[in-house]
């Protein structure tokens, strides 16, 4: 049987019990391990109580994996067909946020979509993938050299960032900048090209101190010297590293984390939850947790690099960057490595739109998987 | 296919050196943790207990003070305020507005509260009002539904029962300052008090007690999750003074409307029995703090009420310093009590001319007569014959011009010029100087207590220290019986010497103070008069019939008496100081005479009861409330 007959055959036979086969239930399993390590935390968080984190968390899980398995039974095609209109309509949310979202602690915009309260930067992420998968898919490999057909990539990565700039979110601004370079480099774009776009964000920097707000300067001046200001804004970071740094080796025991439930830890349930555990299961757990996040982040790489088709590879690639950056940043964080950014640990930390959206990402990633060997173009630049 | 394939090479290779790239930053960060985790994970384990665990104290009751007959001088009283807990009520202003309808609260106080508010956690009690009435106290608790998130609770405040009377003795307390609370962390407990004047401060210490002390187990915003462990605290020590209240509110009525000290003394122990300076002031204002037009008063007056003179006034002793120069010259045997000096009225040395008191001199004096008649010539002469290093020397043995014992942190030294001093200064010392400082002026400096001393060393010949505390917590101070003073190296006949010439001075005819004489029978007061001057009398004012009376009031010289009684068997001295009333003789000499008939009636030292009785049966105060952290 020759390639082009298996693909047929796969193309054809496809149906809805095949495709359910297809998916990779592993990877779903890694993703159900990372939810449950979620629910711990968020249990002892509550002070050795369900309520009012982590029931709600699995609650919220569990939506979102049907979700998730119903994304990854979509034609990978179709998606790609939706990829500039989710990209445009982030675009719109984004802007619609900045003229009358509501301001959760002076930073990050939310809008109400259906009754939940949405953070259109993250979705803004993942159709940003969508839209530059879809670009480069298109293009030719020779195009794909041209400097003039990776302005209006760049464009498309540049508008975002500056919007969520504005908001200001300075955190997944930064996300968004890196997650949309890799795309670029997956798709083949010379290294000094993605360098040249690295600095242009560069250039943009100091201007964009200068309209950063105070809270979010001192943010970037106590990282420096955390303890010179204990009880401001230093007064996480300390917090934290005391909290990681008493649980030693093999942590203080489940439940018996002093400073998780003395609330000396800040925003516990949310962005500091990876220190909860790592505060009662010492750096075993820290370790330990960091390994399964690991493995989700490589299988997403795995499920790129077994894609047959361009856009599934690149689309694979900015979704696992997108999941790496997000534990990269959360656990750094945390350890006091780089200042408070405000990001949270996916599928661990408490948050409703935070979850959805991962679990959606989530959905996509795995319909690249189902989808990994279908007919879909082959770059003779379908413009 | 060929390009398919390129570009999927491509992909291949840099997603897996991405890959490669996100395995090492997750090793970097387990890297990081194991860096926090482990190798610094003992320092932050410590962090985290002292993080989680919380010392905080519980005020100790201060002290009370009580007179030797067991009368509180200084307590403790139950002090109503009402407290703003503010996460207790939804609208702190209405509460505050409410409240004000009841009990008015100043703009100012408004102000503190607001700051207080901005400064602490909700949960912590901020004090709204303090020392409120019972009636106050009443409609509050009445208007409870209007005042959510207001509490009345009970502390304590320092009274002084006396007031005035004893305020320079017993002194006062104040709020702590910042560097009271560096030195021990109790003073940051609300309602805690430290002692700022006299034993208050003296016996600071004793007073406040010790800190009980609670280990609390706290979370991040400081709210107490559970108790420790506690270890109670020590209430501060009940101190008994040597002095009899009633006896200091009569000397300080008979001092009247003059800027005067005066001390009394158990010449025998050196137990002050009384020690009224006159005018004085209210302590307990200085509890809850002084008005700016009361300070400003209280400096501007010049007759210096904030001064106890009778520790911290310095006059030259005048005359009342003769028994110290007769003392030296039989000590050192510059004379006999039988030489005899002639005084024409003046005594001509170098080319200066000495005046006596008396300008028509008073021919021919021996000790007896000296002292008797107080005569300046006779004194010249004793010391210079005598020399001013065996003066002073024999003054310091009487206590004049060294550091006394006395529990009072105000207390001055006072000064006792010597020869060495004025070399230091690179002046000679003149005879004239020693001559002049045999009548008690020219350069020295005493106190009324340190003339009270002196006064109690000549009559019992023992050197007993002047001191106020009787007992601390019940316990007899050492220095209560005269067996615990020695006895002063000095010749029993000089002393005797002394004595009689003060004998004579009120008992007999002729003698220059005869006003101070007792009235009452057998019994016979021993004493000497002392005027001096506060400034020179020049050539030019003496020619013109200088007369003191006629002086502005700061120019008329200072008047003196010291005494002791009974003379037969001397028990009580007594030093006086009025402050510009001229003669000793006439301004200080009558009030003495009184001061010692009302202590010789009363007989404080003589009465067995008083130790500490009605301290004993005294309950002690409950501890205010109220913790802090210790830092």
């Amino acid at each position: 049987m020759s390639l082009m007959e298996r693909r047929l055959i796969r193309e054809t036979s496809y149906g809805l019990t095949a495709k359910l086969w297809q998916i990779s239930w592993i990877y779903v399993l890694l993703l159900c391990a990372l939810a449950a390590v979620g629910y711990t935390a968020l249990y002892s968080a509550a002070g050795g109580s369900p309520d009012p984190y982590a029931s709600r968390h699995i609650l919220r899980f569990s939506f979102g994996l049907a979700l998730m398995l119903a994304i990854s039974l979509i034609d990978i095609r179709f998606i790609a067909k939706l990829s500039w209109l989710a990209y445009a309509g982030c675009v719109v949310l984004l802007i619609l946020v900045l003229k009358m979202g509501h301001t959760g602690k002076g930073a990050e915009r939310w809008i109400d979509l259906g009754g939940m309260q949405w953070q259109p930067s993250e979705l803004m992420k993942l159709a940003l993938i969508l839209a530059l998968a879809h670009w480069f898919h298109k293009a030719s490999w020779e195009r794909t050299g041209s400097i003039l057909f990776l302005i209006p990539p760049a464009v498309a990565v540049l508008v975002p960032v500056a919007l969520i700039l504005k908001e200001p979110n300075l955190g997944t601004a930064v996300i968004t900048a890196v997650v949309g370079g890799i795309v670029f480099l997956g798709a083949g774009v010379r290294w000094w090209k993605v360098l040249a776009l690295v600095c242009c964000v560069g250039a943009v920097a100091p201007v964009a101190y200068n309209h950063l707000h105070d809270y979010q300067r001192a943010r970037i001046t106590t990282f420096l010297h955390p303890e010179s200001d204990p009880l401001g804004a230093g007064y996480n970071i300390i917090q934290s590293k005391i909290a990681l740094g008493s649980g030693g080796m093999w942590g203080k025991g489940f439940l018996n984390g002093t400073q998780g439930h003395l609330n000396y830890l800040p925003e516990k349930q949310t962005d500091f939850i990876f220190t909860v555990l790592a505060e009662e299961f010492g750096l075993v757990g820290g370790l330990a947790l960091l390994g399964l996040l690991l493995f989700i982040i490589l299988g997403g790489m795995i499920i790129g690099l077994r894609c047959r088709h361009q856009y599934g590879r690149l689309v694979a690639l900015g979704i696992s960057m997108n999941f790496f950056m997000y534990v990269l940043v959360n656990v750094a964080m945390v350890s006091g490595a780089i200042p408070v950014g405000g990001v949270p640990l996916p599928l661990v930390s408490h948050g409703g739109t935070a979850m959805i959206t991962v679990m959606i990402a989530m959905g996509v990633l795995m319909s690249v998987h189902v989808h990994r060997d279908v007919e879909f173009g082959d770059g003779r630049d379908e413009f | 296919m060929k390009r398919e394939a390129k570009r999927s090479g491509v992909f291949t290779r840099r997603a897996l050196l991405v890959g490669g790239a996100q395995i090492a930053a997750i090793g970097a960060l387990g890297a990081r943790l194991y860096q926090v985790q482990v190798v610094e994970g003992a320092r932050y384990a410590t962090l985290a207990d002292t993080n989680r665990v919380s010392a905080r104290l519980i005020a100790p009751p201060r002290g009370r003070m009580v007179d030797r007959a067991g009368d509180q001088v200084a307590g403790n009283k139950l002090n109503w305020r009402a407290l703003l807990i503010a996460e207790q009520t939804s609208d702190v202003t209405a509460t505050l507005d409410n409240l004000s309808a009841i009990v008015p609260i100043a703009d100012h106080e408004r102000a503190r509260i607001e700051r207080e508010l901005r400064r602490h956690r909700r949960f912590i009690p901020i004090t709204v009002r303090e020392f409120l009435s019972w009636e106050e106290m009443a409609s509050i608790e009445v208007n409870a539904p209007d005042l959510p998130g207001i509490l009345v609770d009970v502390g304590t405040t320092r009274i002084y029962p006396f007031g005035p009377t004893l305020a320079h003795i017993v002194g006062y307390v104040a709020p702590p300052n910042e560097q009271d609370i560096q030195d021990d962390s109790m003073f940051a407990l609300p309602g805690m008090r430290v002692g700022r004047a006299g034993v208050e401060k003296f016996h600071d210490v004793e007073l406040r007690g010790r800190a009980g002390a609670v280990q609390l187990e706290v979370n991040a915003v400081g709210r107490v999750i559970r108790e420790l462990d506690r270890q109670e605290g020590t209430p501060g020590q009940d101190i008994q003074l040597t002095i009899d209240t009633g006896l200091q509110q009569s000397v300080l009525a008979r001092l009247g409307d003059e800027s005067a000290s005066a001390v009394v003394m158990d010449a025998r122990n050196g137990e002050v029995l009384a020690m009224s300076t006159n005018p004085s002031f209210d302590p307990s204002l200085f509890n809850s703090g002084v008005s700016q037009a009361q300070w400003i008063e209280w400096t501007n007056n010049r007759k210096a009420p904030l001064i106890n003179k009778a520790v911290a006034g310095l006059y030259a002793p005048g005359s009342t310093f003769k028994m110290v120069v007769a003392m030296a010259g039989l000590e050192s045997r510059a004379i006999t009590p039988y030489d005899v000096v002639n005084c024409p009225g003046y005594l001509d040395f170098g080319d200066r001319r000495y005046h006596c008191w008396s300008k028509y001199g008073h021919g021919g004096m021996d000790l007896h007569n000296g002292i008797k008649n107080s005569c300046d010539v006779y004194f010249y002469e004793v010391a210079r014959r005598t020399g001013m290093d065996h003066i002073a020397a024999m003054a310091n043995k009487f206590g004049l011009g060294v550091k006394l014992d006395i529990e009072l942190p105000g207390a001055r030294t006072g000064f006792m010029p010597t020869r060495e001093w004025r070399q230091k200064q690179g002046k000679a010392w003149n005879i004239g100087d020693t001559i002049v400082s045999g009548i008690g002026q020219g350069y020295m400096q005493l106190t009324p207590l340190s003339l009270a001393t002196m006064v109690s060393r000549i009559a019992t010949g023992r050197a007993v220290q002047p001191h106020l505390t009787r007992s601390i917590a019940g316990v007899l101070q050492p220095g209560s019986k005269p067996e615990d003073w020695p006895l002063i190296a000095v010749a029993d006949k000089s002393l005797h010497a002394v004595r009689e010439g003060m004998f004579a001075v009120v008992n007999e005819p002729g003698g220059s103070g005869p006003l101070a004489r007792l009235t009452m029978p057998g019994v016979q007061l021993a004493g000497k008069t002392g005027s001096a001057q506060v400034r020179n009398v020049t050539r030019e004012q003496r020619e013109k019939g200088y007369k003191s009376d006629n002086m502005p009031w700061e120019m008329r010289p200072n008047a003196l008496f010291v005494a002791f009684a009974p003379y037969d068997a001397p028990r009580y001295a007594v030093a006086l100081v009025v402050e510009h009333g001229n003669a000793g003789a006439e301004a200080a000499a009558p009030i003495v005479r009184d001061i010692m008939t009302d202590v010789l009636t009363r007989d404080p030292a003589g009465r067995k009861d008083g130790l500490g009785q009605r301290v004993a049966d005294a309950v002690p105060m409950p501890a205010p409330p109220g913790s802090v952290k210790i830092p």
